[in-house]
């Protein structure tokens, strides 16, 4: 087995399961910190997959996409964690 | 309120320099690959606004040291201006020009596109950086 088709038919399948697993708490999550974590998580799962699909394809440019989009997840989970903070002090 | 987190703090402090080469990197590698003007300069508000969201907006427009707004007018005088360019010396409005003498040892042979893309830069982190900051500060 090549280590395109193992990205493809391992690699890929366990991602997507995560991703629908994220998902489903994201819907189903009882507070807003379980959806805001959630969402970090797919953040995370979505450059993994990128990065699966660099792998797929052979192309080294989309491991440039997974880096920034690792970059800006991280921003996105920042703004949650400040929005939910004065959420609680007013 | 503004009481600011020091791991936030920290992790600005060393991923802002990171942000702004990796945002220059993309700028200057735009023709051939995936990246450009418009990425480059989200990439760059982004760096910026972890400042603004560690630190304050205050400090963010400090470091800037440029007026979000100054920096968008400016951005399209330089994207129109490499316009008028191709305008002058070729036959059609936007036209790639690249000068003979215009050559720099990293970044390579500089023409119009190029002057066209560092003028998208500034617009979309001027854009970028003018929306949030007012956002935050109306907090």
């Amino acid at each position: 087995m090549s280590i395109e088709h193992f990205a493809a038919w391992v690699v890929m399948p366990l991602l997507a399961t995560a991703l629908l697993l994220a998902f489903a708490r994201v819907f189903t999550g009882p507070g807003l910190p379980d959806r805001v974590v959630a969402l970090d998580f797919v953040g995370s799962l979505l450059v993994a997959m990128i990065g699966a699909a660099g792998v797929m394809t052979g192309s080294a440019v989309l491991l440039d996409v997974a880096l920034i989009l690792a970059l800006v997840s991280f921003l996105a989970t920042v703004a949650f964690a400040r929005y939910m903070e004065s959420r609680r002090q007013s | 309120m503004n009481q600011s987190s020091i791991v936030l703090g920290t992790a600005v402090r060393l991923m802002l320099p990171v942000l702004l080469v990796y945002s220059l990197f993309l700028l200057q590698r735009g023709h051939h690959a995936p990246g450009g003007g418009f990425v480059g300069g989200l990439v760059a508000a982004a760096a910026f606004s972890l400042v603004a969201l560690s630190d304050g907006p205050g400090r963010a427009r400090r470091i800037l040291r440029v007026q979000p707004l100054r920096l968008m007018g400016l951005g399209l005088l330089v994207a129109a201006g490499s316009g008028v360019v191709g305008l002058i010396w070729g036959d059609a409005f936007l036209q790639g020009i690249w000068p003979k003498w215009a050559y720099l040892p990293v970044i390579g042979k500089i023409g119009t596109p190029f002057t066209f893309d560092v003028g998208v830069f500034m617009v979309v982190l001027g854009f970028a950086l003018e929306v949030f900051f007012t956002l935050l500060e109306d907090e």
